[in-house]
């Protein structure tokens, strides 16, 4: 086989795979629409210019960081604060790239920047199958930049189309469509309650987050989660040693 | 011009994290405890933000069976236990929201 051969071949390879990893990206992303539409409709109203919220968009693409981003800014939040809050509220993509650098870890570094911006919920879930679950993965990169390209897109397209929406119908937030991002996070908690030390780590959390209401620039938030995520962690270490010690006596 | 300063803030440690593990490429191992703590950290975060959100929607403490928001997130949460499909929680949740303020008037 001459060497153009070999060239054309892979690029198609590399064609199906990116094609691949935008398909199965696809049901995700239609979750994602109303989501962006919303964000760019609720950033005028907390207070984020047209452009900020599309430039949040754009460089930050945390879809959850940024709804949190326009709650903490409409309570009227401090810059230093919001920034921390959303270090927190990222930590659990920490575990994505624990799942997959095993996979990518001898990939070129700048592919692997690119992965690093372009890691999220969806994504990771779109590429996980991908990378842990099928033998060959010697084009799976092409897979995830598939995913992201359409993750990334999609999320710019819907931010700016809310955008819009918001500036035709300045009346749009009396509707009370901050609702959305209420239901999309209990969508999201649901599914994690499967144990004990879950269930622990979210009742603390809430209540926490009632006691501490009246804290300056909504600080109380993180005094919740980190209370939520100790009584989680401390719960999950009990269960785990008395399992080990009903273990020992049988 | 907060925004000058809260966009790079957060792409600053929104790619940090993301990057870090990706940048050592499995250099470094995290002790377990520290990966069973990060499990609890979405939930935790995620319904420190709900919990405020449902029961102060107009910032004051609205416990009453007439506050929508509330009477929807618990619907939300009851069909995600159902389904337990996020697309379908945040349709009907938004549904039963709207059905509550505009074809109630709550």
């Amino acid at each position: 086989m001459s060497c153009t051969a070999i060239g054309q071949d892979s690029r198609s390879i590399k064609r199906r795979e990116m094609l691949d990893g935008a398909r199965a990206t696809l049901p995700l992303i239609i979750g994602a629409v109303p989501f962006g539409i919303i964000f760019g409709t609720l950033a005028g109203p907390s207070g984020l210019s047209p452009l900020g919220a599309l430039a949040m968009s754009v460089f930050v693409y945390a879809g959850s960081a940024q709804f949190i981003a326009l709650g903490l800014l409409a309570a009227g939040a401090a810059v230093p604060v919001i920034i921390a809050t959303t270090f927190v509220v990222n930590l659990r993509h920490i575990l994505y790239a624990a799942n997959l650098v095993p996979k990518v870890g001898h990939l070129p570094h700048r592919w692997r920047i690119m992965m690093a911006f372009g890691l999220t919920d969806e994504t990771f879930a779109a590429v996980s199958n991908r990378f842990l679950l099928q033998e060959n993965t010697d084009y799976a990169h092409w897979f995830y930049l598939g995913s992201m390209l359409a993750m990334y897109g999609n999320w710019v397209l819907c931010t700016g189309l809310g955008i819009a929406l918001g500036e035709l119908f300045p009346d749009m937030t009396d509707w009370g469509l901050d609702f959305a991002m209420s239901v999309t996070f209990i969508g999201m908690v649901v599914p994690y309650l499967k144990s004990k030390p879950m269930w622990g780590a979210v009742i603390v959390s809430g209540a926490i987050a009632m006691a501490t209401i009246a804290m300056p620039h909504k600080l109380g938030l993180m005094v919740a989660a980190l209370c939520g995520i100790a009584t989680g962690l401390s719960l999950h270490l009990l269960l785990k040693r008395q399992l080990a010690r009903e273990a020992a006596h049988d | 011009m907060t925004e000058l300063l809260l966009i790079p803030g957060m792409f600053l440690v929104t790619f940090s994290v993301r990057y870090l593990l990706f940048g050592v490429a499995g250099k470094v191992r995290f002790p377990p405890w520290l990966t069973s703590a990060l499990n609890f950290v979405p939930p935790a975060v995620l319904t420190a933000i709900i919990v405020p959100a449902l029961l102060l929607p107009r910032g004051e403490l609205w416990l009453q069976a007439d506050n929508p928001w509330l009477l929807s997130g618990v619907f939300a949460a009851l069909v995600s236990f159902w389904r337990r499909d996020l697309l379908t929680t945040i349709v009907t949740g938004m549904l039963f929201f709207m059905l509550l303020r505009f074809g109630f008037g709550l």
